[in-house]
């Protein structure tokens, strides 16, 4: 049921004042950008577990629950889901409001309760995403996680990526193993694994992209501030859908900026991940 | 029972489980057991942490089943991307919610259970054996039909455990111990230490997840998940799991490890850390 999130007095503010948004706001930084296109990935789910992998995606899902996404279902990085927002970095002090060991885990992706942002090693057109390995699966050039969660992730919830360099050895024309599903893998197997399928959207360092090119190929939505159109074009290894004249990533407002600088990052562990 | 008996029971070419998560409570002590002896050509299934990388570096493994293999704080495991890139070992690469449904198959002695999970990925491709399966009702789709997965043996580390063979966590997370236990024909259990049955109710009831019907032996293995964590007894040893990452990556360094680490018995390791830890804060 809605409604039981606990959210501090100051976080009601925020969510209050959050209509005023503007690209005039100075000394915004690109990762503070960024953690806020990582939190709109969230916007409208509702009372679903939102899994963020890395660091910016976890500030963004903190600051999507804070401000617009009160209901969401944060864990602590272990099996605890824990009410409030808290610092990078640090142990989570809100009360723990659920336990959710990795088998519950599964459940919840098979019953598609859930939003994941994943980093993927490589990317294509349709959504098509590779943790596993680079080159052949065979003898890899270079092994990395393994398939993990993803193909059972991508087909059974919500799925969204986070790319901290925009380049095009991760924007590629096709992955060297397709571990996240994509739109055109999903049709060829047929109905059940296209039926959940539901790729929200890529937020890398220059942009934010989704699915609404033809035939479900990434669009470019959105450059960060400072980022030219051609530049996420260059970046990309394959034809981007564009619609007409692209439009700023939103930036954080004045209360979401105080947010992220006072409560979700005070470290500035952002900066690191996502340098100017 | 010690390592050493456990090891004994073991035999090469057998399929072997083992339980923890990542760089999470890994029965290492048991691991370090096997670098020791003259097992080969194993076929090792795991929520992969140091315990496959460690397998890997003493070409114990012929084929790994496998989702990951991670150190969590530290993304890649060093050993086994090795291993891959060399392709000295054969894989089996599954997503995660496969090889949990693989262990519940055989734990419950069916050939299969479907799932969605994995259709449209490359795990068909990699897998060619993988089949898929029709629903026989009305809705008739076609789901992934995940095979049992059968362990020879299983080896899981929990916090405390009774002499029968009953063993309990007392971290947050069972991770898929007990699935590991009951899809094998023998499981063996360390644990941080053996308890009197009484004394176990007191840890909470439902964290007594392995029990003694499951359970063919039980070692005493104190830091036995070391350098993985063992919450709340111990957390992850992250300077050591630097160390180790840092020596893996230079024969020389990894020669020097070995020798200071690993060619010892389990009392000859611990001592080993402790004074490297004595050394630390001196």
């Amino acid at each position: 049921m809605t409604g039981l999130t606990e959210s501090a007095g100051a976080v009601g503010a925020v969510g209050a004042a959050a209509g005023g948004r503007s690209f005039a706001a100075d000394g915004v930084s690109r990762a503070e950008i960024c953690v806020l296109a990582c939190a709109e990935a969230w916007r409208g789910d509702g009372e679903i577990a939102a899994s963020p992998m890395g660091l910016i995606p976890t500030a963004g899902a903190r600051l999507a629950r804070a401000t617009f996404e009160p209901d969401l279902l944060l864990t602590d990085g272990e099996a605890r889901y824990v009410a409030g927002t808290w610092a990078l970095g640090q142990p989570a002090p809100g009360p723990v409001e659920g336990w959710i060991p990795f088998r519950s885990v599964f459940d919840l992706v098979w019953a598609g309760r859930r939003h994941v942002m994943m980093s993927p090693a490589q990317i294509d057109r349709f959504g098509n995403a590779n943790i596993s390995a680079i080159g052949e699966h065979a003898r890899p050039a270079r092994q990395l996680l393994g398939a993990r969660g993803a193909p059972g992730n991508t087909v059974n919830h919500p799925t969204s990526y986070w790319v901290p360099r925009h380049l095009p050895r991760v924007f590629v024309p096709r992955v060297d193993m397709v571990c996240g599903v994509g739109y055109d893998r999903a049709r060829i197997a047929g109905p059940v694994a296209a039926e959940f399928l539901d790729l929200r959207r890529v937020v890398t360092n220059l942009a934010v992209l989704d699915f609404g090119g033809p035939d479900h190929s990434m669009r470019l939505v959105s450059v960060h501030l400072g980022v030219a159109v051609d530049e996420v074009v260059a970046a990309t290894g394959f034809d981007l859908a564009i619609d007409g004249a692209v439009p700023h990533t939103p930036v954080p407002t004045p209360a979401e900026l105080a947010l992220i600088r006072d409560v979700i990052d005070p470290a500035g562990l952002r900066d690191g991940e996502v340098p100017e | 029972m010690s390592e050493d008996d456990v090891v004994a029971r073991l035999r090469s070419g057998m399929t072997i489980g083992i339980g923890g998560w990542g760089s999470r409570r890994k029965p290492m002590s048991l691991v370090r057991g096997m670098l020791r002896s003259d097992l080969r050509d194993l076929t090792v299934v795991s929520y992969g942490g140091p315990d496959v990388g460690l397998l890997c570096a003493a070409g114990k493994i012929r084929r790994l089943v496998y989702a990951f293999v991670s150190l969590d704080s530290i993304p890649l495991e060093p050993h086994f991307q090795a291993a891959r890139q060399h392709a000295t070992i054969e894989v089996t690469e599954y997503d995660e919610g496969m090889l949990q449904w693989a262990l519940y198959a055989a734990s419950c002695r069916l050939p299969f259970l479907p799932c969605r999970a994995g259709l449209g990925s490359d795990v068909l491709a990699v897998n060619p054996e993988l089949r898929t399966v029709r629903s026989p009702y009305a809705d008739g789709t076609e789901l992934v039909a995940v095979p049992a997965l059968p362990l020879d043996a299983a080896l899981v580390h929990l916090n405390r455990a009774d002499a029968a063979g009953n063993a309990q966590f007392l971290g947050d997370d069972v991770y898929f111990d007990d699935l590991f236990c009951t899809a094998a024909e023998h499981a063996y259990v360390s644990c941080e230490r053996i308890v009197p049955t009484a004394e176990l109710a007191a840890g909470g009831l439902p964290r007594l997840r392995v029990h003694r019907w499951m359970v063919a032996g039980v070692v005493e293995a104190p830091n036995g998940a070391h350098f993985t964590s063992c919450d709340p007894d111990y957390g992850r040893d992250e300077a050591f799991q630097r160390a180790y990452v840092a020596a893996a990556k230079d024969p020389g360094e990894w020669a020097r490890f070995t020798a200071r680490y690993l060619t010892g018995d389990e009392s000859a390791y611990q001592a080993a850390v402790a004074a490297l830890r004595a050394g630390a804060s001196a």
